[in-house]
């Protein structure tokens, strides 16, 4: 009886969530859990219902998200450690008219591109920037990265980041929101299923500006999580981010069309 | 009365076990099964399938997008 339910169900016409097309059949390398495959799928599911595959370059990271080549059924063009959007730049200056996005982790963006996320923001590139942040440096094993909470354990700071010696999380979306060539900044996370919904539309919004033809960086900071850098399960991973991480890092939008929505700055307790 | 139902298809190859749709799961219809799959993780499978609304929250979380979700009316 059960089963022929199901079977009324399961047909092509009901389906109400499939994966998308620009997906690749490719299975993710990432970890179980890894907030990483969300959101490739929702970047890819933005390019799709937005209709313009065939416009879009992407710029792959150094990190976890090396392969993300491999994943994106679109363009990509994979860049030198950190200088994703120095590649973005010249791709969208000799092709004005394509969408061009760079998916970058944070210890691509936020240490070793630093310079290179800095200027192209003030240089105000159309372009729009990914941003995961997970406080760690995944692909190598866990060590620390700028981004790294103070007191978290890492595998290169066993006792807790001590902000005396290693110096303080660097929030580097408020840094860059307050330079006058960006236009959007916005925080979001993958860890509920609204969460997800939201981080969407932020991706969804920052391209379609892109299109509009004005100058201005559009820059999606998403919090993720890393399962097995901070040695937990997902599902604990991700309420831990959501106790800790976001005290630190607030989501929320920053900035929209070049207008500042909050202080950026944040006085150090 | 006709009643909206859901249904969740898993690529139980795929699944990598991290249990996120489990949790995001308002109806508590998912669970990770006792048997693995080709990659020794156990997969997420639909245990109280009467129950499921369709309404694509596990899909939603799922970062291996192995999860495809059908909803029909059934009288």
């Amino acid at each position: 009886m059960e089963n022929n339910i199901l079977d009324q169900i399961i047909k092509p016409e009901n389906c109400v969530f499939k994966k998308t097309r620009l997906l690749t059949d490719k299975p993710f390398h990432y970890c179980p859990g890894c907030g990483h495959g969300v959101i490739h799928r929702i970047t890819m599911e933005v390019i799709e219902e937005l209709g313009i595959e065939e416009q879009t370059i992407g710029v792959a990271p150094v990190g976890c998200a090396v392969m993300a080549y491999d994943y994106m059924d679109i363009d990509v063009q994979e860049a030198a450690h950190g200088r994703a959007p120095a590649v973005a730049t010249g791709i969208k200056r000799v092709y004005p008219n394509k969408y061009v996005f760079t998916y970058q982790g944070d210890g691509d963006l936020a240490a070793i591109g630093t310079a290179e996320t800095m200027h192209c923001c003030n240089r105000g590139e159309n372009i729009l920037i990914i941003f995961v942040n997970n406080g760690i440096y995944g692909m190598t094993g866990g060590q620390m990265a700028p981004t790294t909470l103070e007191g978290a354990k890492t595998a290169t700071c066993p006792y807790g980041r001590d902000v005396s010696t290693m110096g303080y999380p660097i929030r580097i979306t408020e840094l860059v929101a307050q330079l006058p060539a960006v236009r959007f900044v916005t925080r979001q996370s993958v860890h509920t299923p609204a969460a997800v919904r939201k981080c969407k539309n932020a991706i969804k919004k920052a391209m379609q500006y892109q299109s509009e033809g004005k100058q201005g960086t559009c820059i999606v900071e998403v919090l993720s999580n890393c399962n097995s850098g901070w040695k937990m399960s997902p599902v604990q991973a991700n309420k831990w981010m959501e106790e800790n991480t976001f005290k630190y890092y607030q989501p929320g939008d920053i900035k929209d069309n070049f207008k500042l929505l909050k202080s950026p700055v944040i006085e150090q307790q | 009365m006709s009643k909206v139902r859901g249904a969740v298809v898993v690529d139980n190859n795929k699944c990598k076990g991290c249990g996120l749709c489990v949790e995001a799961c308002p109806c508590k219809v998912l669970t990770l099964s006792q048997k693995v799959n080709l990659k020794g993780y156990s997969y997420a499978y639909m245990a109280e399938p009467d129950k499921c609304t369709g309404c694509t929250n596990c899909a939603t979380v799922c970062p291996d997008a192995v999860i495809t979700v059908y909803r029909a009316k059934i009288d």
